[in-house]
């Protein structure tokens, strides 16, 4: 019997098990795809925002600007690649004013430090870059870029590292309320737990309705984007949005943590799983960031994806608890800011429902990760002095050694294929896209877990990279 | 090991064997070549079909017996050669940061670099092929690579993307490794391959060329399910109503070789966007003095005995400018005129023994000529049966009819 039933290992999920392991409690966490962070945490804008969108009074513009100054120091302790660079919504045409004046009443409402409308001359110094026809912008110093995988899959380690319980390829069919609590059943069997955390993403309304009645419904909206080379990293300094309009925020043009330039996203409905992109799609999306950023070279697109927002028709997060049963549903933009503050609301809402708090006197909420290049001269001798295996690059694009695959492979949450690998160390990202770092990738999972390999995926279990050996000449 | 050297070459694939081979016979001895990969060959060691040679040895070689000839020539002279070894950065004062796990953190001084890291594959995402994104869109060289040296098939049924030379063989290869390949789709109204390739490597298996098609949609949760090929306009744009539908696993992508400059860029060896590598001159060096460039990494060429060529004049160059004589004085720039997607060198001293001009035409030419032009005056003109973008054409300009150029020059083609 566990004490908490976590469905779902996004970010969402991740954040409130990395809450609930500081206390002496039995937490499981459910997720059905075979790595964590594989629905809409890992194929979004990857934006801290500052928090002037959400309206005010709602809970989620509480939980976007705790979530926002938590980034911080959060990012700190658990390594995790995060740039306070800001962000301006540019304006320009007299609509977009009185947008941007909107907004900023709006931040201040909701108390996003910091914030202010600068002038054309201001944006312009700012972003050098940006269309000559910018009337003014707000400007929030305080958002920023983060690796939203990377994010959570450092709360779900520490949380793993602290006792909880992460059960993969995990599907959830069922749900029974018990005496004691829920009765899960599962694909890997029942499951029981004394509480239950519907942190299941585009599937949370799913999830919903198999303990309680009908309540809300979500819309599934995808997003779709153009990432481009470290060449074009540099076109913007911060994030650059549009003045909101009927597709959400806008498009906009920012440069990623990793130091990428990214561009979208496009807002249509789809099934909830539809994670394609189209032509049309990302022509509109193009055209749209050159209307901001007219000199950005699309040429240098190295990858097109599109991710799925688990939108809903009300304006704010669908966070709610019924009992033992807490609904961490509906979770759009801003999402992946406000998922800690969500966690930490989570664990309140568990709270109101009974649960003891006991807090772990040995809770160790550190996490490290070598990174072979941010490191300096100095640094990179010492690393490979201490192992060789740090001295051999196998990602050329990103500059990731051997000796940091390796290293993944023995983490609290190892990867269990080469997206896994991309995920937790960068490795086929860059602009060849795995072209050469995949086969020796495939190479070194196969020797270090002894199979062959035509057994390593891409992905999901079922994406198989090879199909069998060659004729060997025969 | 030592920290200075005469010549580093970076890379050890073709260019940087021959452009060490060839310092080292125009008299340096204090050469090291970094190689990344665990053995030199570059890429000719995947490519294990033949038709290498023909032109530098009058024979056919496969792609590790070509690159085989040239490591062995390393015997018994003083050219080091460090594999494993990967090198981070170039400084603008010729100094190499690179690391291995045999030796470590280097960083090297050189009198004279030459840049033979060879070039990349464009990918999906390059060209924004729609659909989903599932296991089984692979570049062909990738593909080449599990097939050919690790020993493992990436597929059953296959659709080719890009009639490059590299989809072409791998087109051959699936297939006597048992494999059905559907189709081969080029967006262009001709091949980007050679036209053996086509004959040899599509023709003689009855795999069919869709020219002017391509990719309009993967599908495809977690492998490949099948592709859509359209038709395209005279402006590459998809025409409604053409689909033909695809069942396959695997897609293959063998559409354009980008330089790898990114080392180049670093150190702020200015490059031509026409050729997306260095700008050099009749000697191969770039604009900065002391460091050459040559291969793949240069421009891409269609055979490697080119490549071989063309490196061996960059280690002659390289040597000479560690002895000090490297030709100086002022220089003509080059032009590529109409119909040429571009020429390297980009410019050449005036006081040259001569110039070699590569170059690619835009579109295909039948009977057709070459001009030469310094403003009105016509240097030179060569006659040529036939012209294509997939193959790369080259003249000789002698010392004498450059001397008669009294400013920049241009080369064009046109129709005879």
């Amino acid at each position: 019997m566990y004490d908490v039933a976590i469905i779902g290992c996004g970010v969402i999920g991740a954040a409130t098990a990395y809450e609930l392991s500081r206390y002496n409690l039995r937490v499981v966490i459910l997720e059905k795809e075979n790595d964590v962070a594989m629905g809409t945490s890992r194929a979004n804008s990857a934006i801290v925002h500052a928090g002037y969108d959400a309206q005010a009074g709602t809970l989620m513009a509480r939980l976007n600007v705790e979530g926002n100054a938590m980034a911080g120091p959060l990012c700190e302790e658990l390594d995790v690649p995060f740039k306070r660079i800001g962000s301006i919504v540019a304006a320009f045409d007299d609509f977009d004013e009185g947008v941007v004046q909107k907004l900023y009443e709006r931040g201040m409402a909701n108390g996003v430090p910091d914030l202010r409308i600068i002038s054309a001359e201001e944006t312009k110094a700012l972003e050098p870059n940006i269309a000559d026809n910018v009337r003014c912008s707000l400007y929030a110093p305080t958002a920023g870029v983060i690796c939203p995988w990377e994010y959570t899959l450092a709360f779900a380690e520490v949380a793993v590292k602290n006792g909880a319980e992460l059960k993969r390829k995990c599907e959830v069919t069922a749900i029974e309320k018990t005496e004691e609590g829920f009765c899960l059943s599962t694909n890997q069997g029942e499951i029981c737990a004394k509480y239950v955390v519907n942190a299941a993403g585009v599937y949370s309304d799913k999830i919903h309705d198999m303990v309680l009645p009908h309540a809300f419904d979500l819309i599934p909206v995808s997003g779709q984007y153009d990432l481009l080379d470290k060449s074009e990293g540099s076109r913007c300094n911060t994030v650059v949005f549009q003045c909101p309009g009927l597709e959400g925020k806008g498009v906009l043009v920012s440069p990623t943590v990793h130091g990428n330039l990214i561009v979208g996203p496009s807002a249509e409905e789809v099934d909830r799983d539809d994670t394609a992109t189209t032509a049309e799609v990302l022509t509109m999306v193009r055209n749209r960031a050159k209307r901001a950023v007219p000199s950005v070279d699309l040429r240098q697109c190295i990858r097109n994806f599109a991710g799925v927002r688990a939108n809903s028709a009300v304006d704010d997060f669908l966070i709610s608890r019924t009992e033992n049963f807490v609904d961490l549903a509906g979770i759009k933009s801003p999402g992946l800011t406000a998922a800690p503050a969500i966690a930490k609301h989570a664990v309140e809402l568990l709270k109101e429902a009974g649960i003891d708090l006991e807090e772990k006197e040995n809770w160790d909420g550190k996490r490290v990760r070598i990174k072979f290049n941010e490191m300096n001269e100095e640094q990179r001798r010492a690393l490979i002095e201490e192992n060789p295996a740090y001295g051999r690059i196998i990602c050329r694009c990103n500059t990731v050694t051997e000796g940091e695959i390796l290293d993944c492979l023995h983490t609290p949450i190892p990867p269990v294929s080469v997206d896994g690998v991309k995920r937790r160390t960068g490795t086929g990202m860059g602009r060849c896209q795995g072209g050469f770092c995949g086969p020796r990738i495939v190479d070194i999972l196969a020797r270090e877990w002894g199979v062959s390999p035509v057994e390593i995926p891409q992905d999901r279990d079922e994406a198989y990279i090879l199909t069998h050996e060659t004729k060997m000449g025969n | 090991m030592k920290n200075c050297y005469d010549l580093i070459v970076i890379g050890g694939g073709p260019a940087g064997l021959a452009a060490a081979l060839s310092a080292y016979e125009n008299g340096l001895t204090d050469i090291l070549i970094l190689e990344r990969d665990q053995v030199p060959g570059g890429i000719l060691n995947q490519c294990i079909h033949n038709g290498f040679g023909l032109h530098h040895f009058k024979e056919e070689l496969t792609g590790p017996e070509y690159a085989g000839r040239f490591i062995d020539q390393l015997e018994g002279t003083s050219i080091e050669l460090l594999c494993d070894c990967m090198v981070l950065e170039i400084t603008d004062e010729k100094v190499i940061h690179a690391v291995s796990p045999k030796t470590g953190y280097l960083a090297l001084e050189a009198k004279s670099i030459v840049l033979a890291m060879g070039c990349r594959e464009r990918t999906r995402g390059a060209i924004s092929i729609p659909g989903t994104r599932p296991a089984g869109v692979l570049t062909a060289g990738a593909a080449q690579r599990y097939v050919n040296i690790e020993g493992y098939m990436v597929g059953k049924k296959v659709v080719i993307l890009g009639s490059g030379d590299i989809g072409l063989i791998m087109a051959r290869r699936m297939t006597l490794e048992g494999a059905k390949v559907l189709a081969c789709v080029e967006v262009m109204p001709y091949s980007g391959g050679l036209t053996r390739n086509i004959v040899q490597c599509l023709n003689d298996f009855d795999i069919p060329l869709y020219l002017s098609h391509t990719i309009t949609e993967i599908r495809g949760k977690n492998r490949v399910e099948g592709v859509t090929v359209s038709q395209v306009d005279a402006n590459r744009q998809p025409i409604p109503g053409t689909e033909i539908e695809f069942d396959c696993d695997t897609v293959l992508l063998s559409v354009g070789l980008i330089p790898e400059n990114e080392l180049s860029r670093q150190a702020g060896v200015p490059l031509d966007f026409r050729t997306n590598g260095p700008k050099v001159d009749e000697n191969l060096q770039t604009e900065i003095e002391g460091i050459f460039a040559c291969g793949n990494v240069l421009h891409v060429h269609d055979l490697v005995d080119y490549v071989s060529d063309e490196s061996a004049r960059a280690g002659k160059a390289a040597a000479a400018y560690v002895k000090g004589e490297t030709a100086v004085g002022d220089y003509w720039n080059i032009t590529a005129g109409d119909n040429l997607g571009y020429t390297v060198p980009q410019r050449v001293h005036r006081a040259a023994d001569g110039v070699q001009i590569f170059f690619r035409v835009r579109r295909i030419f039948a009977n057709s000529v070459i001009e030469v032009t310094c403003g009105d005056q016509l240097l030179a003109k060569f006659r040529r049966e036939h012209m294509a973008p997939g193959e790369m054409e080259r003249i000789n300009i002698p010392k004498a009819l450059l001397a008669k150029a009294d400013g920049d020059i241009t080369v064009t083609a046109k129709e005879a």
